[in-house]
């Protein structure tokens, strides 16, 4: 029943952005809050239901399609507006409205005071709405629509405050960066529709799979490959993978309610989505899945780093986000789709509670963001630091925690996946997310108070708590519906199957569970190493930070101006680009020839005029003078003619 | 047939200077008048040698449109003197560019 109304589910999200963006402006706070929070959790319940109702269908049949409406007919080329449902689809907007309820909840709270309430939930409302469209798309083109919506809303919710020269300035960065994405992912539509001639995912993985002699699993780059590759251009643009990272860590200068939608529900998953959602095709394609594993492994590795030496609350957590993405591609790279969307959702619930608890710090502290002026905050506002600590242990992958569930399950796959370089690359990762994430508990939550004399610390209203303690028990229990096999069985990757079922597998090679019971255990113990050794540095021994900081200065620096990839885009790109709109653009074609013609024409009629306004002296004699003159002139001329 | 031509064309070339180089309206509208008339001159000779009779309904036209622009023309030589207190066209140039 419910699948039949699967177009209700992106529909409320837009119906309530509508409400509140075209009327918020008249109406109450409090109905401005009903109708946003309302839309979104209609839409909860309603994805709910979906998946209800595909859980009660055998395995096999879990793929619903709904063709809604003819969307471009011109000529041999149809595109329809056509809705997907499968596990893979039930499992994101589950997760995109599941999490971004417990946020639009929260920002009940956070956006209380600030201006602009109803167009801050009107845009909430319109994310939620493109990041369905997205989801559950059963095309291509309509994947896109909701890939734009989902990048014009970012801008939107960055730029909130766009009063602020950083926040418009991060909103812009947000919306270019991810259009070179967009550039990759549109060529990457086209070469599916020459190669295809369609664009519903159903008639193409079923073609690729279909004709395993027309698409083998390519050894170099084939078209399925230059496909792959395109389209991951545009995931790496839309979940911020190196080189494209650049634009998340500012996106920071959206409210804090912004961020954690952005990081954990919406957006940045978008990419991981769109790269699981192509598994036929990318896992015929080794050269790009490799590319994937690379670009993963060395975002996620280089991301923790950064994030080690950063100050700001919530520039450590983007950092954090943009690392953990890294692991996500690490697993799709590894072939091991499930276990990336199994961490993208057990991500999902601990990055939003990480970023509405530092929302509450920040709140607490009256907006200070800095970690240095923090402190001893555990006794004042314990919800929110019990909660963090879930979250931070969640991340580290503590067992039994949701986070150790899906990144052991990644970096045992690199290890089957034989990519033992890979593998250490993880691990190594794993004990640095423990590391930085222990040292922004430990400075924000332990140790002396640093904050400014006066601020009062207090606990946030039960409306910003309420969600920090569902996302906690999220956080905690979440990795269970995942359990390895040496648990028992991984119900996750069994529900996520008919989804994936298209995608090409070669030899799994078999390993006792004993060995992966080692391996997890290993993985443990080296987050449990990091985190020992962020409370020795940060904790235990005062002072221990700045001395190893003065002594790996050039790489301290290096890390806290993040790898200076902003500098490095501002010489390479920006100046150049500036210099020759400036130097050549503007003061030569422009100014020198476009604006040259323009007056020049101008000019020359006013020139003209003057020579002729002498004739015009208001006397009528020498006008009747003009007038014989003329006619003698043309008397004259007929004459000639004449003979 | 010449002769009447000649004429005209005289006539019509002491209207025309005598329009150009006169400094009274009152004169420069008789000159107009000689012009109009050697216009009729022309008409008429042209329509007895060629036998038809378009001349000289043209002529009785171009009378009747000569005093039409008479009553017009001297109304605004009376208003041009009430107003400036001259007949001289030179003084009445408000219009130049």
């Amino acid at each position: 029943m419910m699948t039949e109304l699967l177009w209700l589910l992106p529909l409320v999200p837009l119906a309530g952005a509508a409400a509140t963006g075209l009327l918020g402006r008249r109406l109450p706070k409090r109905a401005v809050t009903l109708v946003a929070c309302g839309a979104s959790g209609a839409a909860f319940v309603l994805a709910l239901a979906a998946f209800l109702e595909l859980l009660s269908l055998a395995p096999g049949d879990r793929r619903i399609e709904r063709e809604l409406f003819t969307w471009i007919a011109a000529g041999d080329f149809t595109a329809k507006a056509a809705l997907l449902l499968d596990p893979l689809s039930a499992v994101m907007t589950l997760v995109v409205t599941g999490v971004g309820f417990i946020i639009h909840i929260y920002s009940i709270g956070y956006m209380r005071a600030q201006e602009g309430y109803y167009r801050f939930f009107a845009y909430m409302n319109l994310f939620l709405f493109s990041m369905l469209v997205l989801v559950l798309a059963g095309n291509f083109l309509l994947m896109f629509v909701g890939w734009e919506g989902v990048g014009l809303c970012s801008y939107l919710l960055i730029g909130y405050d766009f009063h602020r020269p950083a926040a418009a300035d991060a909103g812009k960065k947000a919306f270019i960066v991810n259009r070179i994405g967009d550039f990759g992912f549109i060529l990457g539509i086209l070469l599916v529709f020459l190669t295809f001639g369609d664009l519903g995912f159903g008639r193409v993985f079923g073609e690729i799979a279909a004709a395993p002699s027309r698409f083998p699993p390519e050894a170099g780059i084939g078209v399925l490959t230059a496909i792959a590759l395109l389209l991951f251009v545009g995931a790496m643009g839309k979940s911020a993978q190196i080189p494209l990272h650049v634009w998340l860590p500012d996106a920071m200068e959206g409210p804090t309610p912004v961020s954690a939608l952005i990081h954990a529900a919406t957006m940045v998953t978008a990419g991981v989505y769109m790269v699981v959602r192509c598994a036929p095709l990318f896992s015929r394609a080794p050269v790009a899945l490799d590319v994937v594993l690379v670009v993963g492994s060395a975002t996620a590795l280089m991301a923790a780093t950064i994030g080690l030496a950063q100050t700001d609350i919530k520039r450590v957590l983007a950092y954090s986000t943009v690392s953990q993405l890294g692991f996500m591609f690490m697993a799709a790279g590894a072939g091991a789709f499930s276990a990336g969307i199994f961490h993208l959702m057990t991500h999902a619930f601990f990055k939003a509670l990480l970023f509405l608890g530092a929302g509450s710090v920040i709140h607490a502290l009256a907006g200070e963001q800095d970690l240095r002026r923090m402190g001893g905050l555990r006794r004042r506002i314990p919800v929110t630091f019990w909660t963090m600590l879930v979250a931070a242990l969640a991340i580290s992958g503590i067992f039994p925690l949701a986070g150790f569930f899906s990144k052991d399950e990644i970096l045992w796959a690199a290890w089957a996946g034989g990519h033992p370089a890979v593998w250490i690359l993880g691990l190594l990762t794993a004990g640095l997310t423990g590391l930085y994430m222990f040292r922004l508990i430990f400075l924000a939550f332990f140790g002396e108070p640093r904050h400014a004399e006066g601020a009062h610390p207090h606990e946030s209203p039960p409306s910003m708590t309420g969600p920090l303690v569902a996302l906690a028990l999220l956080s905690a229990a979440g990795g269970f519906i995942g359990l390895p096999a040496w648990l028992g069985a991984n119900r996750f990757a069994r529900f996520l199957e008919p989804s994936l079922s298209l995608a090409h597998r070669g030899e799994a090679p078999h390993f006792s569970h004993a060995l992966e019971f080692a391996f997890a255990a290993l993985s443990v113990a080296v987050a449990l190493a990091g985190i020992f050794a962020a409370h020795r540095i940060y904790l235990a021994r005062p002072g221990a930070a700045g001395r190893i900081a003065a002594r790996w200065g050039a790489i301290h620096r290096l890390l806290r101006d993040r790898y200076r990839f902003d500098e490095f885009y501002d010489r390479a790109v920006v100046r150049p680009l500036l210099g020759l709109s400036e130097r050549t653009l503007w003061l030569r074609v422009d100014v020198g020839v476009i604006d040259r013609c323009v007056n020049g024409a101008g000019s020359s009629m006013v020139s003209l005029g003057a020579l002729l306004r002498g004739m015009q002296n208001g006397l009528i004699r020498s006008y009747a003078a003009w007038i014989v003159a003329g006619m003698a002139a043309v008397l004259l001329y007929l004459s000639l003619l004449r003979s | 047939m010449n002769p009447y031509l000649v004429l005209s064309l005289l006539l019509f070339l002491v209207g025309t200077t005598g329009f150009i180089v006169k400094k009274n309206v009152l004169a420069m509208f008789l000159c107009v008048e000689l012009m109009l008339n050697a216009a009729n001159l022309a008409f008429v000779a042209f329509a007895r040698d060629l036998g038809h009779l378009q001349g000289q309904i043209f002529v009785f036209l171009v009378m009747v449109v000569a005093a039409a622009e008479a009553a017009v023309g001297l109304a605004i030589m009376i208003v041009l003197y009430r107003r400036r207190q001259t007949l001289n066209p030179d003084d009445a140039d408000t219009m130049k560019g």
